[in-house]
């Protein structure tokens, strides 16, 4: 029955998706000012489609929660002495789930933009609930018609057969929905610059309702990279946080899009510059979400996350990629000649800086997807390729190192026009510690240069995030600018843990008898001693090292090397050991002939700011939102006790004033 | 129950094992250099080699036994006096670029650089259109 | 017009790697990595025997007199087990098969060919995968064919199927 009322509920939405999309497109042909009858149900369609889509997600839900082996899926993926917790991750563990859990998002924030989003005129919204409605169905169409999560099996399988090991993990339960959330959240950005676009109401009113969604979807971005990474870095037990490969880089090039796009927002919203731009960069982050999900699903580029590849898959999900960027960019190509192009602007302005870093951020996108398709490219001529780390490093530093520079001073600089004179302190103290930072380093050794450069930066970006404070009173400063100032040292932080990291780690392999000694800075780690243990769906050995930090009280851990039985499968279970400075990291290997056991140890200097840089970026994008919506309630309040004074002296019989605004 | 549970996993373990070879790893698979400067050039290199039994990943990061040897023959060529760059094309020379995550330039690959400048080139020229310009009526406002 | 042809570019890039894109779908998806030694002399080198039963494998075993199999195997490997009758084939029709045996033991090299048979002349141990990172070969089992000056002429990738065997034949005719 459960599986009954989900599909239902699916094939419901659906059909309501093709009403909103339908009754939305109605209201383009009203005139200014007026309501078309029919465009009045895009609204109403848009909630009770939310509330029947995340009705079939949880469905899914509790048929894998009470373990349903007459459901397909469950009896693929998921298996009855599996812990609940992750019965329930293993929801979205595979193909049909992800998908599910996507349109139940999508769904959602359609029906949040349709309920709470009044500020739009009727056209505009209109076209954007139609766009939204039109995605929409394409993706219930590619659930229902090629991945239905709730396929019956003809006889219920006796046990399931499981789910891969390394998704048995807490990362799993964060990192995916906090990434389609943002990807989704993105659909909502596309669907509203396709709307603006189509009414050629582009202007301020328009970007400061777009502004929420874009800082939303970009936060869950933020995190979902953040949890991602740091999850493979301690489930591949390699201790590599980041490979440049296919499945990352999908990540980050929606990421990179919503970033610029989220900046140009602004400008639109505060300067009413950067109009076409904002729309294109509207457009061009959706299209890297979909693209993301496409390279991910359709198995045509080889990588270590691969998940549920399908080339059928891959082609409806290719096929709905073409309808709608390639529909969004030809709209586009007709109708951005129309739009104004805004108020101008001096070079030395936050505008000019704001642009300099937004073209920066999508030089680094173009490098990014430039090296994640080339292998595509070359394979339709039968030659193989790679493109990894030595490549995208440097490449992308190109244009990393100058948007860094101008990101330290670029919020300093006044809107429209600046003196550059007028920052003489600010800009030579940047100056000084990136060189100070770099030459002082340079004096203790020999180091790559990217990381030397990324010290210089962090500390100069570190300082620099601070200066918009300056000589201003704290308690005044509004809550988005500290957002901002949050964001931007944020990432000063992340850029000290990945220089860090990549300058100072190091590693230590041994194959050590019980009771024997290593030596990895300044830590000494006997390995104690190595038994198995029993989980619930594993076995493992497991070694128990103490780690003495310069002779001092030792600790333990205990890294393990785990085999699952359901799929068989084994995974190394790393073991880390924490402190304010860096991460020990501790793997426990295979036993050697001589009875002596393989360790691998890495001491990695402050590589827990990398993460930490990331929540600190992630926390100025919820200071931004809290702000900006407590600046659109106090207004919305104040402009309702205008209306009211208004109503009062119209009811009184006076002529009405002219509105202040 | 625990009995139960060992002998599910002895059954289960007896099929993979048969397609996973047994014998020890080589000797510089798993094992550092003694010189600590060596070791770093090989490990330097090692990250940027592409395991060829795995999905992608480097040879620094692979279990599997071929990527182990791969590292051994990394160690023992460095510490024979190898340089990395004559190791790199070795293996290039025997399995083509799909071996190396660090593309040079040839006949296949000469767009990932020509792109890239290409790129340069169209931010000055976005850059210069965009913020120029403005300079420009912002001097002759002024 | 023609000064906002600029915003057609997005599209254009686009349509070029969606058009890509659909052509790759439809592609088989080469999971091989070729060796690119084709053409090229067999490196030196020389194995111990892999069991006390045959001789062991050098570069000079390849030289002079007719083209020769050389099969890159291995006991623990299930594929290896398949393509054994086809080597019996191949043995069978006048090839020499060279084998090498990647990471393996006497004992299990014995017992696999005690019980899957022995189509080679001579099998070389390489227990680090010495020969075949040399050859260029990413996996068992892999059959070259080698000329009798010791130039490798052709990779086979995999198991040897039923209809490998003739064209593994012609190439040894090529070969000569």
């Amino acid at each position: 029955m459960i599986a009954e009322i989900g599909l239902a509920a699916l094939w419901l939405a659906a059909a309501l998706a093709v009403l909103q999309m339908v009754s939305g497109a109605f209201a383009l042909r009203a005139n200014e000012g007026e309501v078309n009858p029919l465009a009045i149900y895009a609204r109403p369609a848009a909630v009770v489609q939310a509330f029947l889509a995340v009705l079939a997600f949880a469905m899914l839900l509790w048929a894998f929660a009470i373990t349903d082996l007459s459901l397909k899926l469950v009896a693929t993926n998921s298996h009855s002495m599996k812990p609940l917790l992750y019965k329930l991750t293993g929801t979205w563990g595979n193909h049909e789930g992800s998908m599910l859990l996507w349109v139940g998002v999508l769904a959602l924030s359609g029906g949040l933009l349709a309920a709470f989003e009044k500020r739009l005129p009727e056209r505009t919204m209109g076209a954007t609930l139609s766009v939204q409605g039109f995605v929409a169905l394409g993706f219930y169409a590619f659930l229902l018609l090629s991945s239905n999560p709730f396929e019956r099996l003809p006889v219920p399988a006796g046990e399931g057969s499981g789910l891969n090991p390394l998704l048995q993990d807490i990362g799993l339960a964060i990192h995916p929905p906090t990434l389609y959330a943002g990807y989704v959240g993105l659909s909502v950005a596309f669907s509203l610059a396709m709307g603006a676009l189509l009414t050629r109401e582009v202007n301020p009113a328009f970007a400061r309702v777009m502004r929420p969604w874009v800082l939303g979807a970009w936060v869950l971005l933020t995190l979902g990279i953040t949890a991602g990474s740091y999850w493979a870095y301690y489930e591949l037990g390699w201790g590599g946080w980041w490979f440049w490969d296919p499945v990352e880089n999908a990540s980050l090039m929606p990421w990179l899009a919503a970033t610029a796009l989220m900046h140009s927002v602004s400008v639109l919203a505060a300067r009413d510059a950067l109009r076409t731009w904002t729309i294109m960069l509207g457009v061009l982050a959706f299209s890297m979400s979909m693209l993301g999900t496409f390279l991910v699903r359709s198995g045509v580029l080889t990588s270590v996350h691969a998940f549920a590849v399908d080339p059928e898959r891959g082609a409806f999900i290719l096929g709905l990629l073409g309808l709608y960027i390639g529909g969004a960019f030809a709209i586009f190509a007709l109708r951005a000649g129309a739009v104004a192009e805004g108020k101008r602007f001096a070079v030395a302005s936050r505008e000019g800086a704001l642009v300099f870093n937004n073209v920066m951020l999508s030089a680094i996108l173009a490098i990014v997807l430039l090296g994640t398709l080339y292998p595509l490219l070359t394979e339709a001529f039968d030659v193989r390729v790679s493109v990894g780390p030595p490549y995208f490093n440097p490449a992308s530093a190109i244009f990393a190192v100058p948007m860094l520079l101008v990101m330290a001073v670029g919020p300093l600089l006044r809107w429209k026009s600046d003196t550059p004179r007028r920052l003489q302190f600010e800009l030579a103290l940047i100056a000084a510690l990136v060189i100070g930072v770099i030459g002082l380093v340079s004096v203790f050794g020999e180091f790559p240069l990217l990381p030397l450069l990324g010290l210089g930066l962090a500390a100069a970006l570190a300082v620099a995030a601070f200066l918009p404070l300056r000589g201003r009173k704290l308690s005044r400063v509004p809550v988005a600018t500290w957002g901002m100032v949050i964001a931007h040292f944020g990432v000063a932080v992340s850029l000290f843990g990945m220089a860090c990291e990549g300058a100072f780690s190091q590693e230590r392999l041994a194959a050590v008898a019980p009771g024997g000694t290593e030596q990895i800075g300044d830590f000494t780690v006997t390995l104690e001693s190595v038994t198995p243990v029993a989980g619930p769906n594993w076995t493992a050995i497991e070694a128990r090292l103490a780690i003495s930090d310069k002779g001092g009280e030792p600790v333990i851990l205990n890294p393990q090397a785990r085999s699952f039985w359901s799929p068989p499968q084994s995974t190394s279970e790393s073991a880390l050991l924490t402190r304010w400075d860096g991460q020990l990291y501790a793997v426990i290997g295979n036993q050697a002939a001589d009875g002596r056991w393989q360790i691998r140890v890495w001491w990695k200097p402050f590589v827990t700011f990398i993460w930490y840089g990331g929540l600190l970026i992630g926390l100025g994008g919820v200071l931004a939102i809290a702000g900006r919506v407590r600046v659109d309630v106090k207004r919305r309040q104040a402009s309702a006790k205008g209306d009211q004074r208004r109503a009062d002296l119209e009811a009184l019989g006076q002529a009405s004033p002219v509105p202040a605004e | 129950m625990i009995r139960a549970v060992a002998s599910l996993l002895l059954a289960m373990l007896a099929l993979p094992a048969l397609a996973q070879d047994s014998m020890p790893p080589a000797p510089y698979a798993y094992n550092q250099l003694d010189d600590p400067r060596l070791e770093a050039e090989a490990s330097a290199l090692m990250q940027t080699l592409r395991c060829l039994k795995c999905q992608s990943q480097s040879i620094a990061d692979s279990d599997a036994p071929m990527a182990g040897d791969m590292r051994h023959q990394v160690r023992s060529r460095i510490l024979a006096g190898e340089s990395p760059d004559a190791i790199r094309r070795w293996l290039v020379a025997r399995y083509g670029d799909y071996v190396s995550y660090e593309p040079e330039v040839s006949s296949t690959t000469w767009p990932l650089f020509a792109i890239p400048v290409l790129v340069i080139l169209i931010v000055a020229g976005v850059l210069l259109r965009r913020l120029g310009k403005r300079r420009n009526d912002a001097g002759e406002a002024a | 017009m023609s000064a906002r042809l600029y915003l057609w570019v997005p599209l254009a890039l686009f349509a070029f790697f969606a058009g890509l894109a659909a052509f790759m779908l439809t592609q088989e998806k080469n999971q091989f990595v070729e060796s690119t030694m084709i053409g090229q002399p067999l490196p030196d080198f020389a194995l111990d025997p892999a069991f006390t039963g045959l001789p062991g494998a050098s570069k000079a075993d390849f030289i002079g007199g007719q083209p020769r199999l050389l099969n890159i195997w291995a006991s623990w490997c299930l594929p290896c087990i398949a393509e054994a009758p086809q080597l019996e084939a191949l043995k069978a029709q006048g090839a020499e098969i060279i084998g090498i045996a990647i990471r393996d033991r006497p004992n299990d090299v014995a017992r696999f060919l005690a019980r899957h048979g022995n189509p080679y002349s001579r099998i070389g141990s390489d227990a680090i995968s010495e020969v075949q990172l040399a050859i260029g070969s990413s996996g068992v089992p892999e059959t070259f064919v080698i000329d009798a000056k010791g130039v490798i002429r052709y990779q086979h990738i995999g198991d040897i199927r039923p209809e490998h065997v003739p064209v593994l034949m012609a190439e040894l005719e090529k070969a000569r």
